[in-house]
């Protein structure tokens, strides 16, 4: 994947970058907003990580501007200030996701990623599938192995996303923001129990378990290849 | 100078648009009476001149001038009020009560004032009359007048009562006025004495309220309102210092120790993962730490409640408990909910649910395992009252203030992972949304209670 990072801090930037290629990306960086839009004009990316506060241009006006020009690349926030309002503010300007400073790698590669996927046209779904385990978004059923799976509403949407992102790296925090629109940190993690509970539903009993967790980042849903 | 100072006051100001204003209507008032009443008179007075020359122009056309004459001795000898004299053309006097023709100019048909002398009882007296003047076919001229003496007097007596009731409002206006904003100066002067000294570091004085209970009292009142106000956000703001001044160094000592140690004799590439793990652990920790204690701070200025909108409690309560339903199971808990009726109130969804989740957390972490969570939703008269119960130890009376403060942990409860600052955050929600928060004793357990106001 192409990233474009636009960060005005030395060390910060180096570190993602570094951190990003290994990862197996390929990365531009830009200092300041200004630069940042002559490459985003010159380049087509995945995605580009705009931190808020840059010199000559501000992240929000970067994106508005990248947005009025007709690119939609998908837009990654970062910022200092981590309040709900700066997340409404980065999203109305264009953004698609937004990462509070200090953040975790492993959750900004793993948003990165989601983004990605977002980007790719979604044809209007009825069923997700992942190996044997089938989810069907209008009768709202779920089934394994063509054996029935009894599902809370929560479990359904919780199933909906890890499916949607089948492959992928998922944080805690990304679900729970996205299946629970909560955007704080519990102290303890309730994600967990989430996850052991429906992973007794739809891998106990098969000998090839689905959903993975992943050490010290979250969890992944996978087929057997 | 203080006198100069006080024509410059509003209040003086106002005091004299409105004089202004008082003075021309009393004015107008007094102007409209004076020609009604004085002017009323001269028109009567003219009147009757007009007719009786009349009567003597037709008198001469009929009976010529010694029949003129014949009457206007009639009517001068008649002891009545009128006025006459008939003279030749060179203005000497054939006949009339006028002992000559006044020393006026006229002109035929002229309406002429002027000064006679009156004898009577032997006394000479100096009076004013009115009268018309007419020039008679063949040159003599007639002036026909009445005495005005005493009707000029009460038209001068009008006049100097005008002139001195206008002197005498204005004056009185202005010592009113002056008297009114020395007054309003005086108040005004208070405060902002007081608010210099505040200014200038003394923090604790407060505007001194008069007792009369007016708007400058409630002006006050809304200072010292706002002072007192100033004043909690400044402690907050103080505690906070200290309290990351204190139990932030105890992380960060550990933090930097740990990886100290670990560079003090070469380790293993094990050691040295394990070390950066653990540090990586501890950072998240503080990172944590900060953001409560940052939402702590922005819930406690206010400054959150742009964000209010209307929401229905029962929601909140239901999706926070689904949350952390699987986590009391997981404790072999029961986590309850009783929220029978929805409760609509003006917040922050995500404060309100994060304070929640505090609340099920703790009673979660501090009950042992078999316990009862109960979350319950009540709706009574004009409060949505929000609880959550448990079963377990509980927090003895004395300690129910001390544990809302920051970092503030039992001792009973140290071995349970936690930084203590849960209880303060929703200490702090429930300020935010003028929501009552208390602790309880569920006997046995700790019953918190959050009281919102409905949204009307
Ligand atoms: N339901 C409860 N039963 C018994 N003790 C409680 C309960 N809730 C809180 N406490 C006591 O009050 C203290 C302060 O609680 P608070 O939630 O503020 O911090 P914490 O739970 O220790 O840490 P944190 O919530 O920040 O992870 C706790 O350490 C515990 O001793
Ligand atoms: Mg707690």
């Amino acid at each position: 994947m192409r990233l474009l990072i636009v960060e005005d801090d030395r060390d910060a930037a180096a570190y993602l970058v570094k951190g990003l290629k290994e990862s197996g990306h390929v990365v531009d960086h830009a200092r300041d907003g200004v630069e940042g839009l002559a490459l985003a004009r010159a380049q087509t990316y995945d995605v580009a990580i705009v931190d808020r506060m840059l010199p000559r241009l501000d992240g929000l006006n970067l994106v508005q501007k990248m947005r009025e020009e007709g690119n939609q690349v998908p837009v990654l926030f970062l910022s200092a200030l981590g309040e709900i309002d700066d997340r409404v503010k980065g999203l109305k300007a264009g953004g698609d996701d937004y990462l509070p400073k200090p953040y975790a790698f492993v959750e900004l590669l793993a948003r990165v990623d989601a983004l990605v996927r977002r980007r790719q046209p979604e044809q209007v779904q009825t069923k997700l599938v992942v190996g044997d385990l089938e989810l069907d978004l209008l009768s709202r059923s779920a089934s394994r192995g063509g054996q029935a799976i009894d599902l809370q509403p929560r479990e359904f949407l919780l199933l909906e996303y890890l499916m949607r992102h089948a492959g992928q790296v998922v944080t805690r925090t990304m679900l729970l923001e996205n299946v629970w629109d909560y955007h704080f940190d519990p102290q303890t993690n309730v994600i967990d129990v989430h996850i052991s509970r429906l992973r007794a539903k739809i891998d106990k009993g098969f000998s090839d378990a689905l959903l993975h967790t992943v050490r010290g980042a979250g969890y992944c849903l996978r087929a057997v290849s | 100078m203080r006198f100069l100072n006080l024509f410059r006051t509003t209040a003086f100001r106002l005091a004299l648009v409105y004089l202004l204003l008082f003075a021309a209507s009393a004015f107008a008032l007094i102007a409209f009476i004076y020609w009604n009443t004085a002017g009323f008179m001269a028109a009567q007075t003219d009147e009757t001149i007009n007719a009786e020359i009349l009567g003597l122009q037709e008198q001469y056309g009929q009976s010529g001038l010694p029949g003129l004459r014949q009457i206007i001795i009639e009517r001068s000898s008649g002891g009545g009020s009128g006025l006459y004299i008939l003279a030749s053309s060179d203005f000497t006097r054939l006949a009339g009560n006028l002992s000559s023709w006044p020393d006026v100019p006229v002109a035929d048909g002229d309406w002429v004032y002027f000064t006679y002398d009156r004898t009577s009882f032997g006394e000479t007296e100096r009076r004013s009359a009115r009268a018309r003047h007419f020039v008679l076919r063949g040159g003599f001229h007639l002036l026909v007048g009445r005495d005005v003496h005493e009707r000029r007097e009460i038209e001068g007596r009008i006049e100097s009562a005008l002139f001195w009731s206008a002197v005498i409002t204005v004056g009185l206006g202005l010592i009113g006025g002056l008297a009114m904003s020395r007054n309003v100066t005086r108040r005004l002067d208070v405060i902002n004495r007081t608010s210099r000294d505040i200014m200038g570091g003394d923090l604790a004085r407060r505007m001194p309220l008069s007792g009369a209970d007016d708007e400058f009292d409630e002006l006050s009142d809304n200072l010292n309102g706002m002072l007192d106000q100033i004043e909690r956000l400044m402690g907050g703001m103080t505690e906070v210092a200290d309290n990351i001044a204190h139990d932030l160094r105890t992380p960060l000592n550990r933090l930097r120790s740990r990886l100290e140690v670990t560079l003090m004799k070469p380790a293993t590439e094990q050691e040295y993962r394990e070390a950066l793990e653990g540090a990586i652990t501890e950072a998240d920790g503080l990172i944590a730490t900060f953001n409560s204690l940052l939402l702590i701070a922005r819930a406690e200025t206010g400054e959150a409640r742009e964000n209010f909108e209307p929401l229905d409690l029962r929601v909140v309560v239901n999706d926070v408990a689904e949350l952390y339903e699987p986590l009391a199971e997981a404790k072999r808990m029961t986590l309850k909910v009783a929220a029978p009726r929805p409760a609509e109130i003006n917040g922050d969804r995500g404060l309100i649910s994060q304070a929640l989740a505090n609340l099920i957390d703790n009673a979660i972490k501090y009950t042992p395992e078999g316990g009862a969570v109960t979350v319950s939703l009540k709706v009574a008269g004009e409060e949505a009252v929000l609880e959550v119960r448990d079963t377990g130890l509980g927090i003895p009376e004395a300690e129910r203030d001390h544990v809302l403060r920051r970092f503030v942990r039992l001792e009973a409860s140290r071995n349970e992972p936690g930084s203590g600052l849960g209880l303060s955050m929703v200490a702090a929600v429930g300020r935010l949304h003028d929501a009552e928060f208390s602790l309880g004793d569920a006997k046995p357990g700790l019953v918190a209670t959050l009281r919102f106001k409905l949204k009307d």
